[in-house]
């Protein structure tokens, strides 16, 4: 599904990253992991397709084609989603007005007519009720005055209503308490299918108990430096990243 | 995607041309340019008005020689040579007897390019129309329903001649001749317009509507609107304006006064799209505008505005509430872009006891604009237990232009309670990339961030209005992030 080859990328003449490589496949979840400043998710952002950060080499491709020369909402409508570390607001438009006009954008590049409005309810009250998202909530500011729960949680109900092929997942599991935490791993299991593939960006273990992932990467210094089964998660826990920096400048 | 820079902006505002520029070809017959004596009185004399009006026109021409063009204003603009404009232009060969299949298909078409067809306004939308183009009456529609209901909506010119009593009465009084530079040349020179009287406790049953439009070149546009609502009445009173493109600029100074007798409620909204000039600043239409509501006891005047139009905008729709108890509110979008300038806002006047007023101002600029909102809230000694509460809220796109705000208050009774809250945002470019990962374009990001900040004002405007004044906010701000 994604094929990351030999990428770098930089910003404003920096290079963040130098060299990753990555292959995704349909119903995998990849989890990667790594210090602060290692480049996660400047990944995330790269392969999104924001403007800022260029890539100096290298190419990425879903489902075989390159993307690259693609813009951020044309990689939105081949299904690659981005759940952000810190989502942004945007008020006096409601999180329902949003997605509907995401979705409708999305159907409208795929030369289909907008989605009739009571699919789209029926869409929004099963998707809620899979994320345990009570309906007022959805009325609201788009993350305007959310709790740090409540974007998190607002980031994956964006998911579950665009259905993404390739879902990456920035750091969601950051400003969480343990039940949000819950909700959401929930969500994303559910919402996992042999068709699609996660990738979870993370520092810590806890959310990989909840989202079980095939294959950890460490990411350090914009590279992929050690990969291995979701085992190697544990080991990072235990041990910290000293070990594997010392491995890397040895 | 490459990044979208100042440069690409630039690129793109340039080649967008403005969406309602051309030019309809009607033949039209024009006074002689500049104004004296002479020209106050011919106007008068073509519109066959009483002796009456032609002295009220003549003192507010004595008045206006005699003032300065005001300069306090936030605007810096070529000023016009007042010598060398036209002041009465009609379209040619019109008779207040036709009906609209006899209307000029050349003007017919405009309006169908404007997206006005009429028919279809009066099917779907209910709304009787009195169009004005170029200073007189080409359509009225729908004055049957009205006048069953002893409902007066016509142009003022006939209103003149069929009510001289009402006009006579009211004319004035609420903007009196000698107000401003501006009003007092509309007072002298005005050319139509609409005029609006709702007997005692009647419920105007349609929304009112007015379009306006500039279409001779060099023609000033001086439009008169008196909107009485009698006690315990209610009206709605659209008003909507674009303007063809044009290279010098068009100057347009409108007076409306709005009187609202006891218990008496008069929503005027207005969605205003004048020729803003082009990409480099030339042309444009210089809008300058005295609006002013006075409400009596429990009387209650809104105004609304969408401005997204014009090089200059100079307007400050107003209440007196001079009325115990009666609630004037200002809900404004102000638009500017490329290098226009709006020096827009409100004045609340407390007189009465327990009069309430309500200021929403949002501030939309872009490109090279400049947006300044103006507003005074004025407690008077009388007023006691008077309430205000103003929210001004800006937002700004790029790094080039400017937004101001200018409130002032001045309170003179202590009882008095007034909250003024100010916000000034900026389109964040995290804020597009958000919208473009769900797969928004950035147009249409800016178009729905735009719509969102405006919300509170667009939800006070009437449906049909509200979904033309968002496409209107869209068209007039595509392409300006930087």
């Amino acid at each position: 599904m994604l094929k990351i080859n030999n990428l770098h990328a930089s910003i404003e003449d920096k290079a963040i990253l130098k060299g990753i490589n990555l292959e995704v496949k349909p119903g995998e979840v990849h989890a990667i992991m790594g210090p602060n400043g290692s480049g996660k998710s400047t990944l995330a952002s790269v392969i999104a397709g924001k403007e800022e950060y260029e890539v100096t080499e290298g190419s990425i491709e879903l489902e075989n084609e390159d993307i690259e020369e693609l813009a951020a909402e044309e990689r939105a409508h081949k299904g690659i989603f981005l759940s952000f570390q810190y989502p942004v607001e945007i008020p006096g438009v409601s999180v329902t007005n949003f997605m509907k006009t995401a979705i409708n954008e999305t159907r409208k590049a795929k030369g289909l007519e907008d989605m009739p409005a009571k699919d789209m309810l029926k869409m929004i009250r099963d998707k809620s009720e899979l994320l345990e998202i009570d309906r007022k909530f959805l009325s609201r500011s788009l993350n305007e005055g959310f709790s740090g729960g409540e974007k998190k949680r607002n980031e994956i109900f964006q998911m579950a209503m665009l259905e993404p092929k390739l879902a990456i997942l920035d750091e969601t599991d950051s400003g969480l308490d343990i039940d949000a935490l819950r909700i959401v791993a929930n969500g994303v299991n559910k919402l996992k299918s042999k068709d699609n593939a996660v990738i979870v960006i993370t520092h810590y273990q806890r959310l990989l108990d909840h989202i079980v992932p095939d294959f950890v990467h460490v990411l350090y210094n914009g590279k992929i430096v050690k990969s291995g089964g979701k085992e190697l998660a544990h080991e990072l826990e235990a041990k910290g990243y000293d070990w594997i920096k010392e491995e890397v400048n040895a | 995607m490459s990044k979208y820079t100042e440069d690409d902006l630039r690129e793109e505002l340039k080649t967008k041309e403005y969406e309602y520029g051309f030019f309809t070809d009607i033949e039209s017959e024009t006074f002689p340019i500049g104004l004296n004596e002479d020209i106050v009185r011919a106007i008068s004399k073509k519109k066959d008005e009483p002796e009456w009006m032609t002295e009220w026109r003549l003192e507010a021409f004595k008045v206006w020689k005699e003032m300065d063009e005001p300069e306090w204003a936030n605007v810096h603009y070529q000023k016009p040579d007042f010598q060398s404009i036209a002041y009465y232009s009609a379209p040619v060969a019109v008779d207040p007897n036709k009906t609209l299949d006899d209307v000029d298909p050349d003007l017919l078409a405009m309006y169908k390019k404007l997206g006005i067809s009429i028919d279809e306004q009066k099917k779907m939308n209910n709304i009787a129309m009195d169009i004005v183009v170029d200073s007189v009456s080409v359509a009225t529609t729908f004055k049957k329903t009205l006048g069953e209901k002893g409902i007066i909506f016509m142009s003022i010119s006939e209103a003149i001649k069929e009510h001289p009593e009402l006009v006579r009465k009211h004319l004035g009084t609420v903007v009196p001749q000698k107000d401003n530079f501006y009003a007092a040349l509309n007072s002298a020179v005005f050319s139509d317009g609409s005029f609006c009287y709702i007997p005692k406790g009647v419920k105007c049953p349609m929304e009112l509507s007015t379009y306006f439009r500039i279409n001779q070149a060099g023609t000033g546009q001086f439009e008169r609107t008196l909107v009485i609502a009698d006690e315990g009445s209610y009206v709605s009173y659209l008003e909507g304006c674009t303007a063809p493109s044009r290279d010098e600029n068009q100057l347009h100074a409108a007076v409306v006064e709005l009187i609202a007798l006891d218990d008496a409620e008069i929503k005027y909204s207005t969605v205003q799209n004048w020729f803003p000039g082009n990409a480099e600043g030339k042309g444009g239409v210089y809008n300058f505008v005295t609006k002013r509501g006075l409400c009596e006891k429990n009387a209650k005047i809104s105004w609304t505005q969408v401005e997204t139009g014009s090089a200059v905008t100079w307007k400050y729709p107003s209440c007196v509430l001079k009325g115990d108890n009666s609630v004037g509110e200002f809900y404004s979008i102000a638009v500017t872009n490329n290098y226009q300038q709006a020096d827009t806002g409100t004045k609340m006047i407390h007189l009465g006891k327990n009069t309430k007023s309500t200021i929403i101002s949002k501030g939309i600029s872009a490109g090279k604009s400049q947006n300044s909102y103006r507003g005074l809230v004025q407690i008077n000694p009388r007023a006691e237990n008077a309430r205000n509460f103003s929210q001004c809220d800006s937002l700004l796109m790029g790094n080039e232009c400017g937004a101001h705000t200018f409130p002032y208050i001045e309170a003179k009774n202590k009882s008095a309670t007034i909250e003024h809250e100010a916000t000034t945002s900026k389109i964040g470019e995290d804020q597009i990339f958000y919208c473009n990962q769900r797969g928004i374009d950035t147009e249409k990001a800016i178009a729905l961030i735009v719509n969102g900040f405006s919300k509170e004002v667009l939800n006070k405007l009437p449906m049909e209005f509200a979904v033309e004044a968002q496409k209107l906010l869209e068209i007039s701000l595509e392409g300006s992030v930087g």
